[in-house]
């Protein structure tokens, strides 16, 4: 009987780990689509790059710290006279000083907004509450930028009047003429409506993930629920709140339609945020792209360039934070 | 001996606040509408925001109050906080419906039945409102949608399975990737399209430019949705396609795609409302043209957003009233496309 049984087991077969033809192809394909976020990173910098050299090459450090930008031309089309001069200075500067208002006005609500969502709002309005917030992340710019000149400006501009009034003997508060219309402040006040529901969602998921043993140990302790927050919350969540936070900075300053609607775009570096005058890197390339000569669209790409550096080199920074708290990718 | 007879207590609730201690709450209420009644009236604080600015306050002051009479200094704390944070909250959602009803009010001024049926190819900015429409707009922006679909929807999912399914070399790079890309502002993306492509070919702006830029803002958005959604999918799924005998491949398009269908449609929706309202990489990209164009390799195309733009620039009475009711259009579809997505997303969970 046992010699029967032995006779009729097949051979073994061979085990390996080596992949169908199928699954080489598949995984090939899937390879090659998962590349295309490297490929593109890596085109807008080389082509950006490439249209822009001659002008960063000519330039040099002064493309950055330049205040003037100066494109001579004659009415035919061709060069004119005096060098033409390309310095985004007061750009950077101004892209700079917009995004920083945005996140000093809107981090704040932001982070209130995610404790109110986490710890305070009454279960049966906080989807509808979340689905509020999520509906504004959804608004495309434009609708911002027209919404913040006809709407938001007039009452900024009172606000900015007040603030003049009252706190008018801070150098940063003061103005040189009472010109308050389209002011750098005010272009912030919209970039902070902006940013308030990425950084509110992200602020939301790392509260989130606070320890629930670490909570109620504290209520334990005979926490109120303010120094529960204050001693467990916001501890563990800074990391996090600080790269949401850094996340909104990066959105802020590659933001273009919004603040080419509201800012009045002039070539200085103002640091007075409520008088009538400021840029954005962004903007400024739409504001020059239309009547631009061959040689000062490529002064745009070297400044487009110098934007996509700069957002590229914040947002990362924000991620690694982000990521240091929530651990799954976003 | 019937139970009839038994005689229940009634139920005492003794947590229930008596009438009596309800009194400080009910002046307090009075307190509060009194001050922002008063510093309405007698400050600066003028205008919506003042009203709220001054009613935060007095809560925020009364409830102060009031808890730190009857619990002592940190319920004081605790009550003051939590006044803060809920009004803050709330100032998060006034732009919402500020946008909502201003969009709504001035939208509906500029339309008429033509607006969707004709477009501005004869019409002027200028000309009154019950000439031309945005068919154009409409018509490029379906096209440019659907070309950036088609090419970022493939590639974004398959990024979404390499991250979830394969897990190959460069996984934790390629995820980082994608997270900066979704960061990269929107002007760079027309700005790479039009050095890359149309200043070295001599073709000028058309409709696939920009939707070769919006596909580019859209790719990050469909790759994390859809890595999100393949990751909540039960790696039990998977091992039991494998233990049938069947390769990653065929675990992956007959298992696990299928079973995230879903939400992998609510990750393209998502995209979709991305881009939907993009402007900036369309200035550089699509020309903006006035008349309905079918052929997005030829001549430029029209767009909402670029409508809007071009609306908005000129500065008349009657283009302004246009840019809003072409927005009114713009926000209406970007809301059809988030409230589908939210519907379908919660009909997975």
């Amino acid at each position: 009987m046992t010699l029967m049984a032995e006779k009729q087991i097949p051979a073994p077969r061979t085990i390996t780990t080596k992949p169908r033809t199928s699954d080489k192809i598949f995984r090939g394909v899937i390879f090659a689509g998962a590349l295309s976020s490297l490929v593109i990173l890596a085109a807008i910098a080389i082509f950006l790059g490439l249209r822009g050299f001659e002008i960063l090459a000519r330039e040099g450090l002064s493309f950055v710290t330049g205040y003037e930008w100066f494109s001579s031309i004659n009415s035919d089309g061709t060069a004119g006279e005096d060098p033409s001069v390309y310095g985004i200075g007061a750009m950077l500067i101004g892209t700079i000083v917009t995004a920083l208002i945005a996140v000093a006005i809107g981090v704040p609500i932001a982070i209130a907004a995610a404790l109110y969502l986490n710890f305070y709002s009454p279960n049966a309005i906080k989807g509808f509450l979340v689905g509020v917030i999520d509906l504004m992340a959804a608004f495309p710019s434009i609708l911002f930028g027209l919404w913040g000149f006809n709407i938001l400006m007039p009452s900024g501009e009172y606000w900015a009047k007040l603030l003049h009034k009252y706190l008018g003997w801070i150098p940063l508060f003061d103005v040189s003429t009472p010109f308050f219309s389209r002011s750098p402040f005010i272009a912030g006040l919209v970039l902070a409506i902006m940013i308030i529901p990425i950084v509110t969602s992200i602020a939301r998921e790392v509260f989130s993930q606070t320890p629930l043993d670490r909570i109620q140990a504290a209520y334990a302790l005979g926490a109120t629920k303010w120094t529960m927050i204050r001693a467990v919350v916001l501890p563990f969540g800074y990391s996090g709140v600080v790269g949401g936070a850094m996340l909104g900075l990066g959105r802020a300053m590659g933001e273009t339609v919004a603040v080419f609607t509201v800012l009045n775009i002039i070539f200085q570096a103002n640091f007075q945020i409520l008088l009538g005058a400021g840029g954005n890197v962004a903007s400024l390339i739409i504001l020059k792209f239309g009547e631009a000569s061959a040689e000062e669209i490529k002064a745009l790409m070297a400044a487009g360039l110098m934007l996509f550096l700069l957002t590229l080199l914040v947002n990362m920074l924000a991620d690694l934070l982000v990521n240091r708290t929530v651990k799954q990718g976003r | 001996m019937s139970t009839a007879t038994l005689n229940y207590p009634k139920p005492q609730k003794p947590w229930r606040p008596k009438q009596r201690d309800l009194v400080p709450t009910y002046l307090g209420v009075i307190a509060t509408l009194l001050g922002t009644w008063a510093l309405v009236e007698f400050t600066g604080l003028a205008g919506k925001l003042g009203a709220f600015g001054a009613a935060v306050l007095c809560t925020t002051v009364v409830s102060t109050f009031l808890a730190g009479r009857s619990r002592g200094k940190q319920a004081a704390k605790n009550a003051a906080v939590a006044s803060l944070i809920t009004s803050l909250a709330l100032l998060a959602m006034f732009p919402v419906i500020s946008i909502l009803g201003t969009v709504l009010v001035r939208g509906t001024k500029g339309l008429y039945t033509g607006f969707f049926t004709t477009d501005m190819g004869l019409a002027s900015v200028n000309d009154p409102l019950n000439v031309g429409g945005i068919l154009h707009a409409i018509v490029g922006t379906f096209l440019m949608i659907v070309i950036a679909t088609v090419i970022s929807v493939p590639l974004g999912i398959s990024t979404a399975i390499y991250l979830t399914e394969i897990r190959g070399p460069g996984s934790r790079l390629i995820r980082f990737l994608v997270q900066a890309m979704s960061g990269v502002p929107s002007i760079v993306a027309g700005l790479f399209i039009y050095s890359a492509i149309i200043t070295g070919s001599g073709r000028g702006f058309n409709g696939l430019w920009g939707a070769l830029a919006l596909a580019i803002l859209m790719l990050p958005t469909v790759a994390r949705t859809a890595e999100e959604v393949l990751l909540l999918i039960a790696e039990d799924l998977r091992e039991a396609g494998l233990a049938l005998g069947a390769t990653q491949w065929r675990t992956v398009a007959m298992v696990v795609v299928p079973a995230a269908k879903s939400g992998l449609i609510t990750a393209m929706i998502l995209g979709i409302a991305r881009i939907a309202g993009e402007t900036a990489p369309l200035l550089f990209t699509t020309g903006g043209g006035d008349a309905t164009n079918l052929n997005p390799v030829d001549g430029v195309m029209g767009s909402i957003p670029f409508a809007i733009w071009k609306a908005l620039i000129s500065g008349s009475a009657e283009s302004n009233a246009r840019a809003w009711a072409s927005i009114l259009v713009l926000l209406v579809l970007v809301m059809i496309l988030f409230f589908s997505a939210r519907r379908l997303g919660k009909a997975r969970r």
